[in-house]
Formats: C-alpha cells, structure tokens, sequence
C-alpha cells in the first residue's frame, strides 16, 4: 500500500461522487429493460440477466480495468448461450458462465489484452455493426406475428425516447418511455405482452448456489465451447469498449486488470445464477454521457438495478414489451457507426472488405468471435499483401557482358517470395552472378527458401553465385528483433 | 549552478513560496524554475437523458473533447498568469536568473522529471482546494514529500525574514544529513541555530553532541537542547513559542504501513507548526 495507490483509489470511487452517483441510476433505468431482453435473447428468465447484470456491474467496479466503462448482461454473450439453454438448460448455462470467468482470468493473467492491437479500426467498426444487427435482429421475434398496436406503441416509445431530450435532459427519456407506455397499457388494459409473460423476475437479493450439474468430462465438453466463445467475444467487447471509454475521457485504462475484472465478475456471477456478461458499448457511452468517470458510477448502476428491480418488481412486470423493444432498438441505433457506411466509398477496398466481412460473418453464425476472426485473418493477409510489394529488383550487366549483379532492396517474407524469384533472368547466358541483398529485409524461411532456389537456379545454367550482404539482409529473420541490446538496430534495419 | 524549484498553484502559498524561494535564491546565488501544473479538470455536464442516437459516439466524443478543449485553454491562460506573476515578483526580489514551466500531468510524476537538476523544491503548505480547511495539508504536499528526493521547503502562509532556525534532531539519517547540509549552506549560515532532541537515549544524546560540535566547527551560534515529552507537541511548542524562523527535519522515517495505520510524525508536524519546515529525506 501506499500513498499514490490510495490516493488513485480515492480519485476513482469518490472524485467525483455527485456525477456518478447520477449517472448510475440513469445507467440502471437503462440496464432493467437491457437485461430483461437479453436474458429473452438467452432463453432464460428476467432474473438470470438482471442478478448478472447486478453482480457483474458491481465486481468490474471493483476489479476491472477501466473506471467508469458499464459491464453487465449483454447482447454479444447472449447470442452465444442460445443453444446451450436450449438443450441442456440453466444449469449448464450457470457452469459455462464460471468456466468463462475461469478462461478470462487466464487470459488476463496471460497478459492477453495486449493482443488487441491486432485488432485494426475495421474490425472494431465491423464489431460493433454486427453488434447492433444482433441486437436489433433479437427484436425481431417481439415485431412479427403481433398485433398493429405493438407497432404503434413502438413508434411512440421510440418518439419519446428521441423527442423528449428537447424538452428536458433531466429526466433519462427511455425511462419517461416506460412510465408513460406502462401507465397507457395499465389505464386502458391494452392487450401487449408485459414482461411477466417472459418469465420470473427476482424477488430476493441474490444467494450462492453451486451449479446443479454433473462434474464429469461430459459435461466440460458441453460447456467448454460455449465457455471459450463467451470468454472470447466477452474480453473483445470488454477491451474495445474500454478504449471506447479510454478515447472518450482522455485517461488510460489497465487492459489485463480489465480481463481478469470481467473473469472474476463472471466467475461469481455463474454461482449467484446470473449468466456471463461483459462491457457495454452503449451503456458505457450513456453513462460518460451522463457524466459518470469513476468506479462508483459503475458501482451504483449495479445496486441501484437490484433494488429497483426487488423494491419495484411489481411495477417492472407490468412493463410491456413494446417499450423494452423501443429502447433495444435506441441502443442498436446509437451502436451502430453510421459514418462507416458512408466511409465505405472513402476507405481502401482492403479495409471496407474486412469491415463488411467481420459484419456478415458475425450475423450469419451469430458469434462474434468468428467475425472478429475473420477480420483479422483478413486484415493481416491484406497487409501482408500490401507490404509485398514493397520491394524490388534492379540489375547491372558487367561491362564484357559475362556477369550481372542484381540488387534486391525492400522486404522478403512469404508473400513476396514469388515476385522475388520472378525478377531474376535465368535465361540470360552468364559466367558469374552477384546477388546483393544488402538493402533487403529477409523476414522468414520462405524467402531464405525462394533466394536458395535463386541461387540453385543460376547455377544450373552454369552461372558462379556470390550473395552479398547476407548477414545485414537476415538479421530481421529472428522472431524478436533484440532491439533493447543494440540501441542502433533499428537505424540499422531502416539505413540498409 | 545550483537550482531551486518553486511549485506554484495561483492559491495563497505560491506569493509565499516566491518569496521562501527570493530568500533561498538570493543567499545562496542560484536560479530559481517555476513550476505550475495543470491538472486534469473534468468539464462538468448535466446531460441525463440516457439515449444514445444516430453517430452517438463521434458526436460524444466531440463534445466531449470541445468541453476539455475549453477548460483546457482557460486552465493554461490562468497557469501563464499565475507563473507570469510568479517570475515578477521573483525578479523583484532581486533573483536574477528565474526560468518557468507549464505542464499538463500529475504533480507529482512532473516534478520527479523536473527535480533531477534540482538542489531544493519550494511547495506551499497547501494548495488551492485545501485552502479552505485551516491546518489541513494539501493532499499533494504528502505526495511530493514522499516521492520527492530532494530537500523540501514547506513554505508557511507568509513569509517571514529568517533570523533563527531549528533542527529537530532525532539521530536519525535523516537529520543527520540534515546537518551536514546546514554544515555547508550558505542560506543559513550566519543564523542562529538550536538544536533540539526529545527524550533521553543516550546514543541520540551522543549524536547531538557530535552534530553540535560539527556546526559550531562551521561557525554556527548552537544552541542545545534537550527536552521531554510527546515529539511532535514539542517540537511545535518550541518553535511556536521561541521565535522559530524555519524548522528543519528528517522526513518520513517511518515505513508506510506504519505512517498509514498511525498517521506520520512529519505531516502532524508540518501541520501544527505555523512556520515553515525544511525536510531531509
């Protein structure tokens, strides 16, 4: 302990209490109507989203990374669970949740955070697209077969939501969307579903259980893909939102402390029976919004939940799902990046290709980790492309006509390797050839392979092989350039 | 040429660090850095109405940055002039070569860049937002001292010619390097010195002697002491009731756990006594 640790402590939980504390209730009146649909996504009670939206928001306040980012039930995690819920039930839905935590906490721990500078801007905005597809395509079983009514309850929630911020920012506009929605269907006994047809909603503060399940290798392998799935898209969502958040305050955040806080958060979570979690993207923009910066803002969102939702159950049932819909589709709205359609046009082919691809993937297997995936492999191979051809191949004849020195500059690694061997001339009759690849990068085995073969080639046809400048061109052939021993490496690697 | 560094933050104290740092600068021939941090101020917003809508992040996100934007100009206008007074008065006082420095951060990671070519650091008792609270220290004041390594100047409320100092000698490392600076220094010597110990071991008792001895040898008027009761209320008493000019002591001699559970010796003191304190770490 010391000095600087209780002084950030006390920056992040009371800096700046009055917001907070106001920024949470507005954050929890959003929360209720977002775990309520998520666990319907989930196929599983109200009550297994809202106790995990309670537990995991208060543990990532206390354990997480990023002050001020919103964790609880959420949409991304949710889609997942489907099946699991579906054929094996909540049981093995509350294991799976606990062996996510378990999986983020390894990575956390692993230090895999790091690995999230992998993930380019485009695969971020495909994300979060795919994100608010899902979330508005989980409404869609609420907006056909029913009724014009629903519709036209829709419409006008949606109009308070947006129209309301003119009159008033005091008042959180989803919540007046509730309140007036829920008072019309309750005046005129309106015939909408409410969200007691979707289940049992919590009437006690949360209790431990252990998941009532078998402990045998059966059942790991039931839940291990779930798990990984969960635990994967869980820390991706969770690191993007937090520098979502980073951006938006200015300030910095502990990744690995975020990946290990949203472990532990969904450990715990699984044996209150709540369902895994992870940051939200748009609740964590409405709390900033609102003002919310340190970990009590998080902190109070999750209490303020559980005791609205235990103190207020009775009202919450009445709420119809017209309402919940509306607010579901605000928030799909507003994580949507609008401005990446238009940017479509503007951006390089390469990287619109890895935000739609990221986008589609994601929608047809409803698992953002595949998209996420996908997007990186394809933004790797689409840089690899691209540096490929940051290379090149120049020759001089020897005065009598008997010798060639070629001189190759730029970077040789496996995708240029084919380029490489196709600059060379072996129909040419020589006595002797000086390859000089002095101002060459030799990245990886492949282009040692293509430069051997190089070599083998010119000497079939009779020709004496000299390589000049092997040494300078191999030294990048290493996994790790030991930049730290040699403080002029890089000079070096970039002078030559 | 020896180099202090003043901490000025536009509350009271920094007239008085100033002034502390003039006398330092003037007796001792050396330059004198400025130095005003700005924090990071949050842009207050009121803005519940919990939706987020079509392009909701960039435009936050704009937002946002144009409130920082703006506090961040007012906050660097009024450093400017904050450190623009600074160096007048300190030119006024006769300091010959003053230099000044804006930054944006934390104090306390700025200083510990700044203070490498340092000899002294000036930092008023307390800053601006604890001026409110009498006898409550600044929350940096603690900070700076424990991180800093370089002697401290607390500087009192106002600044007060120095005719006499204390030594609050422990026999501790600390002091002791305490004294060996005074030894040398050419901001104290010609003042009247006492030296005073509380309670009765005799191998502090035996310290004191050899430190007296070591300043007189520098030609220091010594005066010992040797009183008993509760440290910290002593120490104060003294230098409250007899004159005291400036208090020097050890800083922090304690591990933190300890200072944590039963609070520090140096802050109850640096609090209680209404002059200002040079700390040795």
């Amino acid at each position: 302990m010391n000095t600087d640790l209780i002084t950030s402590l006390r920056q992040d939980w009371l800096g700046n209490i009055r917001n907070d504390l106001l920024a949470g209730l507005v954050v929890a009146l959003a929360l209720i109507p977002e775990a309520i649909a998520f666990s319907i996504i989930a196929g599983v009670d109200p009550k297994v989203g809202l106790y995990a939206s309670f537990s995991i928001a208060v543990i990532t306040a206390i354990v997480g990374g990023r002050p001020g980012m919103i964790s609880a039930a959420t949409a991304a995690t949710a889609v997942l669970m489907v099946t699991l819920v579906k054929v094996h039930g909540l049981e093995y839905l509350l294991a799976a949740t606990v062996l996510a935590g378990l999986l983020q906490i390894g990575a956390g721990l692993l230090k895999l955070g790091n690995a999230m500078r992998f993930v380019s801007r485009s695969v971020i905005t495909g994300f979060v697209n795919a994100l608010a597809i899902l979330i508005f395509m989980a409404q869609l079983p609420e907006l056909t077969g029913v009724t014009t009514l629903t519709y036209v309850m829709v419409a006008g929630g949606l109009a308070i939501i947006y129209l309301f911020p003119y009159i008033t920012t005091a008042i959180p506009s989803p919540l007046v969307t509730i309140v007036v929605l829920t008072g019309l269907t309750m005046y005129f006994g309106l015939d909408v579903r409410a969200v007691q047809d979707m289940g049992d909603l919590p009437d006690t503060l949360p209790i431990f259980l252990l998941p009532d399940i078998p402990l045998n290798l059966e059942t790991l392998k039931i839940i291990f893909p779930v798990s990984a799935g969960v635990a994967a898209v869980g820390l991706l969502e969770s690191l993007m939102t937090a520098t979502i958040v980073d951006d938006l305050t200015d300030t910095e955040s502990d990744k690995n402390r975020e990946c290990v806080g949203q472990g532990i958060a969904n450990t715990c979570t699984g044996f209150i029976g709540g369902m895994a979690g992870c940051a939200m993207i748009g609740q964590s923009m409405i709390n900033v919004k609102s003002g919310g910066r340190g970990r009590l803002s998080t902190f109070a969102a999750g209490v303020f939940l559980l005791f609205l939702i235990v103190v207020l159950g009775d009202w919450v049932k009445q709420i119809p799902m017209p309402a919940l819909v509306a607010i579901m589709i605000m928030v799909s709205i507003g994580t949507f990046s609008w401005s990446s359609i238009k940017d479509i046009r503007d951006h390089p082919r390469s990287s619109s290709i890895v935000m739609l691809s990221t986008v589609a993937v994601t929608v047809m297997t409803h698992n953002l980790a595949y998209g996420v995936l996908t997007g990186v492999l394809l933004s790797g191979i689409f840089f690899a492309g691209k540096i490929a051809q940051v290379f090149r191949v120049t020759s001089k004849l020897s005065k009598d006509g008997r010798a060639r020195t070629y001189t190759v500059e730029g970077q040789l690694f496996f995708a240029s390797s084919p380029d490489f061997t196709a600059a060379f001339d072996f129909h040419e009759v020589l006595e002797r050839v000086v390859i000089d690849v002095t101002h060459a990068h030799i990245w990886d085995i492949s282009s040692i392979a293509a430069l051997d073969m190089v070599v083998v080639k010119f000497r079939r046809e009779g020709a004496e092989v000299e390589i000049i400048g092997m040494n300078e061109a191999s030294e990048t052939i290493v996994d790790k350039l030991a930049i730290h021993d040699k403080p002029d490496a890089i000079e070096r690697l970039m002078g030559h | 040429m020896s180099k202090i560094i003043a901490l000025v933050d536009g509350s009271i104290y920094s007239q008085s660090v100033c002034d502390h740092a003039a006398w330092v600068a003037t007796r001792k021939g050396s330059s004198v850095e400025v130095i005003h941090i700005l924090g990071r101020n949050e842009a207050a917003q009121s803005d519940l109405s919990g939706n987020i809508g079509l392009g909701a992040r960039s435009k936050l996100m704009d937002e946002l940055a144009e409130l920082d934007a703006q506090s961040a100009r007012l906050a660097q206008k009024r450093g400017r002039a904050i450190l623009e007074d600074a160096e007048s008065r300190l030119i006024d006082a006769g300091v010959t070569d003053v230099t000044t420095r804006l930054r944006n951060g934390d104090l306390v990671e700025e200083l510990s860049a700044a203070e490498v070519d340092a000899d002294l650091v000036i930092i008023g008792k307390r800053g601006e937002a604890a001026d409110f609270a009498k006898q409550h220290l600044g929350s940096n004041l603690e900070r700076v001292v424990r991180s800093c390594k370089k002697p401290i100047l607390v500087a009192s409320r106002e600044f007060q010619p120095v005719k006499q100092f204390m030594i609050a000698f422990d026999g501790g490392k600390s002091a002791i390097k305490a004294v060996e600076h005074i030894k040398q220094s050419k901001v104290f010597a010609g003042l009247k010195c006492k030296l005073l110990t509380v309670g009765d071991k005799p191998e502090t008792k035996r310290a004191l002697e050899g430190a007296a001895a070591l300043l007189r040898e520098a030609g220091y008027e010594v005066e010992v002491e040797i009183a008993q009761g509760q440290a910290e209320q002593v120490i104060c008493d003294t230098s409250n009731d007899e004159d005291i000019d400036v208090l020097v002591m050890g800083a922090y001699g304690h591990s933190r756990i300890r200072n944590l559970i039963i609070g520090s010796t140096t802050t109850a003191m640096v609090q209680s006594c209404h002059v200002p304190v040079l700390l040795f770490r």
